[in-house]
Order: structure tokens, then C-alpha cells, then sequence
């Protein structure tokens, strides 16, 4: 596998050469966070971040997704029939994407591509994805990736892992696509000695700066009715508003609504991430509706992620400790506090 | 501010212990600097969990919705002024209510703080009477509180209570000469098309998580519009016109009503400035009605009452 060297200067006009190629995502600076931007939006990439306020999940499972087309005009011979949309799946990549983020994509995988069931847009998308990581130097305080099975250089899901060196970046293939990539990539030279050596001494502190402790070790041994009868629930979600901001951030919520949308006589099948939160979520077409009060809602979100998950794919916890949800939910409703009651329960 | 924390302490155990009320809602200190987090107890013993400090921002009115036991509940100005709207609304009654008056100076405008840290990561920050200081990893600063309000505190000029059946201290100045509006007056100087523009421009970074309407004390609608599925009513698409169509009708439901109490634009995960839908109608009703929302138990908001004398042709 290669491992090259480039100065971070060098680094950006490759990825400006790759764009021939790939569609090529770096963070931006958009207003105080960052966001994926497409490189060719004229914007200079930011690598000096935290994390994306948003999760790039968007990159590979769009918020709204338009999945078929129709018409409902009688005079139209094909009235009635759905389409399939146009697609664009030509290769993409995601530089910087966090060890956090690239993890979810593998904690993802499994609910969209088993064999089971396969979902054609994410699994293709996916496909077309070249995930280029970046270390993290300086983890976050909600950071607990090493709680996860991850870490801040895990390379678990990444094709290409960066190093960022202080004016250089080491690049290290990881996979075929990531080799692929690296062999399209004009400019670097191949990494010296001490360049290794200084990304292995950052590979062994970053661990250590991960402060928070979030303990699942008895999760898998407990038993589903117990935690669910749990005694807890209400006080976790008394301040909850049950807004989606945890669910959109999370870089592992998979949920999605198909909707119709038709405009004359024109119509759009549409898929749109929805939220266990809402109570449209569960909501029967009888009327009736089997989690109608908030902490029940709430109690789904935590049982999903560190209960129901492990149960069925036994591929520890949906969760890569990337934090967002601590960070941002408006009423500070605490993962890690709540996986410490359940794990203690 | 931070001096009442002890007295809130002592209020909720006091109230608890002589049965006065059946649970207390506060706020208890957040996991993560700047946040506090909503908070019931119904144990006296555990009021020690009750903290009060300038990151109380969020609403706790809105934890109040046709709860049918006896409360006792913290309000500062804009907070029991959203009770008052409640209680006129009838979502709750006023003789289940404790309410025990914060005299307010103010919310820490978090994002304002990390802005002026260059968005480096804050791990600590302490309050001081009239200053607070953050810290970082390599860095620590010393700011003014004053000058890191959120701007609807910097312009409130209801600090105090309207309501409440005992105060945690002595009410604090009220700010005059506050000018709220001087915002939507730029709006209000655009042509329509550059308003339109405005506006696109700031939802377009909406996510519809719905955070602004479920943090609101006012949205306490069984369905909200946009929930509607028989038939739908607005689509669920991240497209401009149906996420345009959800903040505006939701301004409009907020007509007369809002307090400002700034708890949309704090929730938001976006950082979208949602108080400038809202604010526009509270300069409006001010304007026509001579109305500010949730002042007095005795006259109802101007959008819910008919009057066969009114002065408008149309609606006789």
C-alpha cells in the first residue's frame, strides 16, 4: 500500500487534478460550522476542524431523495407507471471525513445492505464512495470513539487515511479503491522515515485525549424487557422536546418515510429521513399509535442504538461516538449518561 | 445569577416538603459548557440537582402543557409571560401553579462566545457577578457578560416576573430605551424580492428537525400543520417552498403570543436566526394592538377575540 507525503498545499491542488475523476467533498467553512462542499463550489477546504455539524451520511443517503417519477395524465400512454429517477452515481470522495464518521458507515451498512435486504441507492452510493480519512490530532471532549470500537485513527471503513503532520500531510492507502485513488493523485513524494514515525507517535497520544467514559461492556447480557420496563425512562426524557436534531446529526440513523408528492398531474416518489422522535414516525393509519407519548419515543432512540442493534447484527452498539448529539440536542439530553444507566441497570 | 442557585434549592425543598406543590421544574447543570438541562424533581431531597446560572435558556413554560398536577415552576420575565399566555390559553390552570419569580439579566449568547473564541473548543466556563471566563486547551478569556447576551435578552425590557406567588430575590432594573426592532426594519426596507431572497437564503440551511417549534411554549398544537397526514399539507421534502411554507405559517401561529424568550433561535442546530419570522409579527401586533404577549391573566391576545363592535369593516 502506498504511503506518500504531501505538503498541504500540494495536498489541495491534487485533489483540484482529481476532480476530473471524482466528485471531490472537503469540509468548508460555512458561517461557524463546517459543512461537505463539493471542491468545485469554488470554496477553499477547511482540514483544521472538530468534526461537520452534519454528518456526511447526506453524501450517501440524502435527506429528500427522489426515488420515481409518474404521471397521472389519463392522455399519457405511460399514466400511472413509475419510473425510476435518474441517478447520479459517478465516483465520488469524501477527503477529511472523520475515523467517527467512516465508522458509521459500516455500523450503516449493515441495515442497508444484507443479505436480507439490499437498498439499491444507498448500497450504490456507497459504492461510488472513496472515504479519505483524517486523524484526529485533538479528539473533542464529547468524543468517545474509543468506546465504540473505533478511535481517533481508526481505520475501520476508510480507503485512505491522512495524517496531518503540522505542514504536511502523510497519506496512507489503506484499500484497493484507496489505492486507486492515491495512483490518480498528482504530486507528493513517498514518506520518509521520520514521517512515519511521527504519525504512529500522533496515533498513540490521540487515544489518551479522549476523556469521556461511556461504559456498554453489560449491554449485550440484559434482558430486552428489563431495560425496556426500566424505571428511568421518564426522568431521561422529561426534557426532551423531541425535536430530530439528535436523529439528522447522528451519522447512524438510518430512518427513512416514502411520500408521494405531485404537482398538477405530475408525480415524485420521494424518500425523506424521518425521526424516531416525532410521533408521525409510528403513527398507524388506524389511528392508532403504539408510542403516542414522548418517553416512549425517547426510549426507542437509546434502545435502538445500544440494545436492539446488538441483538440482531451482534456488531456492538449503533453509535461511532462522534459526540453531535451531545453537542447540539437544544435540551442536553446525554448519551453517555444514559448508556451508563442502562449499562448499569 | 448565579447566587440564586442556593435559594432555588431551598424554595423546591420548601415547597415539597410542606406539600405545596408535587413537583418542582428547574434546570439541572448540562453535561456540556453553556447548557443547562430542564429538570423535574418530586423529591426534596434531590433539590440539590437545581442550578441556576446565565445558560438557562430554554423555556420551561413549554414542560407546563396540561400537566394536571400542582407545580411549582422557576420563571424569569419572559418565561412567565409564556405561563400567563398558557394559563389565558387554558393549558394550564393558575391554581396549580407555584411560581417562584426570577428576576432575569440575561441569557449567554453561547454561539456569540464561541465566535469570539474563534470557535475553538470551550471545555470550562465560570461565572463571576458580572463576568464569566472560558477555557479551552491553550486558551482562557475574560468576558463581560453584557456583551454576550442573546439579543432578545439584550433588548428585553421584561426582566422581571409578570406572575408569580414569591420572588428568589429583589427584581432587577428594567432595561429602557431598548430598541428591539431596529433588525426588522432593515427587512422591512428590502423590495419583495430581496425579501424573498433574505429569507430562501437563511432557511436554506433548515434541516426540518422541527427544533424551533418544539421548544416553543406556544406550539402545543395536538397536530401541528405540518404533521397532518389526512390529507398532508405540506410536504416533507427538504424543498424551499414546503421548509419556507413550515416557518412562515409557524411565525403566523406565534402572532401575538410570542415573548421573545428566544428559545427557537438557541435550539436550533443550524444556527438559522428563526426569532426573525416571530419578531416582525410581535412589531406588528405591538404597533396595531399596543399588545405585548402574556402581560396580564385578564385580556386575552389580540388574534383570539371577536368583537362584534370591531373597528375593522371585514371582519363584522
Amino acid at each position: 500500500m502506498t504511503d506518500k507525503i504531501f505538503t498541504k498545499q500540494e495536498w489541495i491542488e491534487a485533489l483540484k487534478g482529481l476532480q476530473d475523476t471524482y466528485r471531490i467533498l472537503v469540509p468548508v467553512k460555512d458561517g461557524d460550522f463546517h459543512s461537505f462542499k463539493s471542491l468545485e463550489e469554488g470554496k477553499e477546504p477547511d482540514f483544521n476542524y472538530l468534526n461537520s455539524r452534519l454528518s456526511p451520511k447526506s453524501l450517501v443517503f440524502p435527506q429528500s431523495e427522489r426515488m420515481f417519477e409518474y404521471s397521472l395524465d389519463e392522455k399519457d400512454p405511460d399514466v400511472n407507471i413509475l419510473k425510476e429517477s435518474q441517478k447520479d452515481y459517478s465516483p465520488q470522495a469524501i477527503v477529511g471525513i472523520r475515523p467517527c464518521d467512516a465508522h458509521a458507515f459500516q455500523i450503516v451498512k449493515l441495515n442497508f445492505d444484507n443479505p436480507e435486504y439490499r437498498d439499491p441507492y444507498w448500497v450504490q452510493r456507497f459504492e461510488s464512495t472513496t472515504l479519505v480519512g483524517l486523524g484526529c490530532n485533538e479528539p473533542g471532549s464529547t468524543c468517545f470513539c474509543t468506546e465504540t470500537g473505533g478511535g481517533p485513527f481508526s481505520e475501520k471503513g476508510l480507503d485512505v487515511m491522512l495524517y496531518d503532520l503540522g505542514e504536511r500531510f502523510l497519506v496512507k492507502g489503506l484499500t484497493e479503491k484507496g489505492e486507486e485513488f492515491l495512483n490518480k493523485a498528482k504530486g507528493g513524494s513517498p514518506a520518509d522515515d521520520a514521517a512515519l514515525k511521527d504519525a504512529e507517535t500522533l496515533k498513540g497520544s490521540a487515544s489518551d485525549k479522549i476523556v469521556s467514559e461511556v461504559h456498554t461492556d453489560k449491554l449485550r447480557e440484559k434482558v430486552v424487557k428489563d431495560l425496556f420496563n426500566a424505571p428511568f425512562w421518564e426522568d431521561v426524557a422529561f426534557s426532551c422536546i423531541n425535536c430530530g436534531t439528535c436523529t439528522f446529526l447522528c451519522p447512524t440513523c438510518w430512518c427513512f418515510d416514502i411520500q408521494d408528492e405531485v404537482l398538477g398531474k405530475e408525480g415524485d416518489r420521494i424518500r425523506n429521513w424521518d425521526s424516531c422522535m416525532f410521533p408521525l414516525f409510528t403513527l398507524h393509519g388506524s389511528g392508532h399509535n403504539p408510542r403516542d407519548k414522548k418517553f416512549q419515543r425517547v426510549r426507542q432512540r437509546f434502545m435502538h442504538k445500544l440494545k436492539y442493534y446488538d441483538d440482531k447484527y451482534h456488531n456492538g452498539i449503533q453509535c461511532s461516538g462522534c459526540g453531535r448529539c451531545v453537542r447540539y440536542c437544544p435540551a442536553n439530553i446525554d448519551i453517555r449518561q444514559v448508556a451508563e444507566l442502562m449499562n448499569n441497570f | 445569577m448565579l447566587a440564586y442557585t442556593e435559594k432555588i434549592r431551598e424554595t423546591a425543598s420548601r415547597l415539597l416538603k410542606e406539600n405545596k406543590v408535587d413537583v418542582f421544574i428547574g434546570y439541572k447543570k448540562g453535561t456540556v459548557p453553556m447548557m443547562n438541562e430542564p429538570v423535574l424533581i418530586s423529591d426534596p431531597e434531590k433539590a440539590d440537582i437545581l442550578y441556576w446560572d446565565s445558560n438557562c435558556g430554554l423555556n420551561l413554560c413549554n414542560y407546563l402543557t396540561k400537566r394536571t398536577d400542582r407545580i411549582g415552576i422557576l420563571a424569569n420575565g419572559c418565561n412567565s409571560r409564556n405561563i400567563v399566555t398558557h394559563i389565558i390559553e387554558n393549558q394550564i390552570k393558575r391554581d396549580q401553579l407555584y411560581i417562584v419569580g426570577i428576576p432575569c439579566t440575561g441569557m449567554i449568547d453561547r454561539r456569540a462566545v464561541m465566535r469570539a473564541v474563534n470557535n475553538k473548543e470551550i471545555l470550562d466556563v465560570k461565572e463571576d457577578g458580572d463576568q464569566f471566563t472560558v477555557k479551552g486547551k491553550d486558551f482562557e478569556e475574560t468576558f463581560d457578560t453584557k456583551n454576550f447576551l442573546q439579543s432578545n435578552c439584550a433588548s428585553c425590557s421584561h426582566r422581571n416576573p409578570v406572575e408569580y406567588d414569591e420572588m428568589i430575590a429583589e427584581p432587577v432594573e428594567e432595561q429602557t430605551g431598548v430598541e428591539p426592532y431596529k433588525d426588522v426594519e432593515e427587512i422591512e426596507q428590502m423590495s419583495s424580492e430581496e425579501k424573498h431572497d433574505f429569507f430562501v437564503r437563511m432557511i436554506s440551511k433548515c434541516i426540518r428537525c422541527y427544533a424551533c417549534r418544539n421548544v416553543c411554549p406556544l406550539c402545543y398544537c395536538p397536530t401541528c400543520f405540518v404533521d397532518e397526514s389526512k390529507p398532508q399539507w405540506v410536504g416533507k421534502s427538504t424543498d424551499t417552498i414546503d421548509t419556507m411554507t413550515f416557518h412562515f405559517l409557524r411565525a403566523y401561529h406565534c402572532a401575538g403570543r410570542c415573548t421573545d424568550c428566544g428559545a427557537c433561535e438557541r435550539a436550533c442546530p443550524m444556527d438559522i436566526p428563526v426569532r426573525q419570522f416571530t419578531k416582525k409579527l410581535n412589531k406588528d401586533v405591538q404597533e396595531l394592538f399596543s399588545w405585548e404577549a402574556g402581560l396580564s391573566l385578564d385580556q386575552r391576545p389580540p388574534l383570539d377575540v371577536y368583537r362584534p363592535d370591531d373597528y375593522n369593516d371585514f371582519i363584522r
